[in-house]
């Protein structure tokens, strides 16, 4: 099986990183909001495992798991909090929802 | 006798408090009965005490009576306690019978004014002060009573406080004394740092056995007393409050300036006068000031028109003579200047005063005149007061008290005569001034017409202290004329005489022939010059030198501008300049520096997620960037 160099598997993790990164501050829609910070949660699970693996440790995975439960966490928290926003606005605009400021 | 010295000053401070809680609301009658009686209590007291103590023969001449302990802190533990020996037995009764006789005068006196009760309040205030400073066993005890004393002061001579220019005389007094105060207190602190204890007898004794003649400390504790006796007792460098002082109620310069306040500092420099002893360099400086404040206050004396301010710098005067004795180690004729003193010039001030409430409130001597057959009570009074003042020989008390003094000084040591010239120049000023006075307002034309008469209120104090301004001296006569010691006999276990330079009585007797001369042809030239108005004498008066030289004395020697330019002005100006608070405005700058900065930071508060999520992303970056740059 061939192996990845870290250093490959640290650029796609920043790859990654920077596409979540990128939709976060582009997209609109709440829900593609939603995802491009799974996408960067990901990201940094990934670099979670490589650095893992890099030295033998299982911290990266058992790090990474506790990523995922986070991102379950969020995702079941952001859509209940979508699906409010939606009901009140009518629309899925982040902007839309600027009115929550203090 | 019971333990009941304490009642002596606890009287006139309840008559004190039960005036002061009245409020206004006493009837007259009961204002006098309560302000005269308290003193009149403390008077019978007193004299009961003082027939109990000569009577007695103590251990030591002492007699102490703990009140209670004040506090206890550590080593600290100053007791409130009053001690009765011949200094203050003497002290005691001349505070206690001149105040008593000034009360009785003020209960006619100020009949008419509306703030009657008050003004008994602040009286029995400063007489209760004045007895806590003289009974004190312990200096801190002394010095509440000192402060008690600048306190009713202050209230006194700011009484009719409706005119601001009252109120301005009473600050410079109380501002003015309090410099010396200031100055007592440290000397307090470097006292009980040194030696341990407040303690009179104690820290005496203790000061002995610490420090050598002349040691830098006893110096620095003994100069710091001087300064707090120089603000009290109006001596150079601080005795400008002193003629503004007569603006309070004739009663009161009278009580200020013979019973209470301005003896105070006397009386701190005989109580401690043995570490003064350890102190020869302040000592020679306590003669010096004495001697320039009395020839000073004299020349000033000369020349005033207002009859309280001639008093006020004569007392000046005298008291600067009673410097001089202290300074010379003649503390028992500091004492008995000082109780002569208290006769004459209480009497001086209650004449000056029953004249001036029949003419009107009439201060200005130049506007009386040839009052004597109008008012014989007030002019036999006045001129019997003035004579003391002058040292009239053999007849009054003044002369026997300044003739101790002088001759204390001649025979004091190798600054003895030079500081004897002063007091001889001082005493023919001051009978030149003191017959002036009197000639002035009591011979020659009539100008005003009095109005009124007296009631045995006003007429008995004055006969009392007329008899005593003539006779209170024969308690003390020199060996020339007949050597009677009591005075000094009762004071010498506390203040035991110097060692006397042995000359021949002859000196003394020449010394006190020549001094009387003086003071006659001081007497004659007053009379030449308001009484027959002598040419050659309005000629040398009217030339222009004369007339500026006057104006200087007048003024004080200019003391008061020069003040004004030295403090009072730099101080105003620099208030002036702070008039907004630099201090406060850094803080105000605190304030407005948040206060923009948080209008900055709100504008970014926009409600929109992602350029929050934008900022995290901008920072996160950043702190990278700082990261990898300080690596």
């Amino acid at each position: 099986m061939a192996s990845v160099s870290p250093s490959q598997a640290l650029l796609l993790a920043m790859i990654l990183f920077a596409l979540g990164l990128a939709g976060v501050l582009a997209r609109r829609n709440l829900v593609f909001l939603l995802m491009s910070i799974e996408i960067m949660l990901n990201a940094a699970g990934l670099a979670f495992v490589v650095a893992g693996s890099r030295w033998h440790q299982p911290d990266g995975q058992i790090l990474f798991i506790l990523v995922l439960t986070l991102a379950a966490s969020e995702v079941a928290v952001g859509l209940a909090l979508i699906l409010r926003i939606h009901q009140r606005n009518a629309s899925l605009d982040a902007d839309a929802a600027a009115k929550l400021k203090g | 006798m019971p333990p009941i010295l304490w009642l002596i000053p606890g009287l006139p401070l309840f008559g004190f408090v039960a005036l002061y809680l009245s409020a206004g609301r006493m009837p007259h009658r009961a204002a006098a009965a309560i302000g005269v009686g308290s003193i009149g209590l403390a008077t019978l007291l007193a004299f009961a005490f003082a027939h109990w103590f000569l009577g007695a023969s103590l251990p030591g001449d002492v007699y102490l009576e703990t009140a209670w302990r004040w506090i206890t802190i550590g080593g600290f533990d100053p007791a409130v306690a009053f001690r009765l020996d011949p200094l203050s037995l003497v002290m005691m009764l001349v505070v206690t019978f001149v105040g008593f006789l000034i009360h009785l005068y003020s209960a006619e006196f100020m009949a008419k004014d509306e703030g009657y009760g008050r003004f008994f309040a602040y009286m029995n205030l400063f007489v209760a002060a004045m007895l806590t400073l003289v009974l004190a066993d312990n200096l801190l005890v002394l010095y509440a009573g000192w402060e008690g004393v600048g306190l009713a002061s202050y209230l006194l001579i700011g009484f009719w406080y409706r005119d601001p220019a009252n109120g301005a005389a009473a600050r410079k007094a109380f501002i003015l004394t309090r410099i010396g105060d200031t100055a007592f207190i440290i000397g307090l602190f470097l006292l009980f740092h040194e030696l341990g204890t407040l303690d009179i007898a104690t820290l005496m004794a203790r000061a002995h056995e610490t420090w050598a003649t002349g040691s830098a400390v006893a110096n620095a504790a003994a100069a710091l007393l001087l300064a707090g006796a120089l603000g009290k007792s109006a001596q150079l460098p601080l005795q400008t409050w002193l003629p503004d002082a007569m603006a309070g109620p004739t009663p009161v310069s009278a009580l200020l300036h013979a019973a209470t306040m301005v003896t105070a500092g006397v009386y701190l420099i005989a109580r401690t006068h043995e570490l003064f002893e350890l102190a020869p360099a302040v000592e020679l400086t306590v003669a010096v000031i004495g001697a320039a404040t009395l020839l000073l206050a004299a020349c000033s004396a000369l020349n005033q028109h207002d009859i309280k301010r001639i008093l006020a710098y004569s007392t000046m005067s005298q008291i600067g003579y009673m410097f001089l004795a202290l300074g010379v180690g003649a503390w028992t004729a500091a004492i008995f200047h000082f109780m002569t003193h208290a006769f004459f010039k209480a009497l001086l001030f209650l004449a000056a005063g029953a004249v001036m409430m029949r003419l009107n409130d009439e201060h200005d001597i130049f506007r009386m005149g040839g009052l004597w057959r109008r008012m014989p009570v007030a002019f036999v009074s006045f001129l019997i007061g003035a004579s003391s003042l002058a040292a009239l020989p053999l007849v009054t008390a003044g002369f026997y008290s300044k003739d101790m003094i002088l001759w204390g000084v001649w025979s004091s040591g190798p600054a003895g005569p030079g500081l004897w010239a002063t007091g001889f120049v001082g005493a023919f000023i001051t009978a030149l001034y003191s017959f002036r006075a009197v000639f002035v307002m009591f011979f020659g034309d009539a100008r005003r017409t009095p109005s009124g008469r007296y009631g045995w209120c006003i007429v008995a104090p004055l006969a009392v202290l007329s008899a005593l301004a003539l006779t209170g001296g024969f308690v003390n006569i020199p060996s020339a004329l007949g050597n009677v010691n009591s005075f000094s006999d009762l004071l010498a276990p506390v203040l035991p005489a110097r060692q006397e330079v042995t000359t021949a009585s002859t000196t003394q007797a020449l010394v006190m022939a020549a001094t009387s001369l003086l003071v006659l042809l001081g007497v004659y030239l007053a009379y030449l010059t308001y009484i027959q108005r002598a040419q050659v004498l309005r000629r040398i008066a009217t030339s222009s030198p004369a007339r500026a030289l006057a104006g200087f004395w007048f003024g004080g020697w200019g003391f008061d501008t020069l003040y004004e330019h030295i403090f009072v002005r730099p101080f105003l100006a620099l208030a002036r300049l702070n008039r907004n608070d630099i201090v406060d405005a850094c803080y105000g700058g605190l304030v407005v520096a948040s206060r923009t900065l948080n209008r900055a930071l709100s504008r970014t508060v926009t409600g929109r997620v992602r350029a929050y999520a934008a900022w995290v992303a901008v920072g996160s970056l950043a702190a990278l960037a700082i990261a990898l740059f300080l690596q």
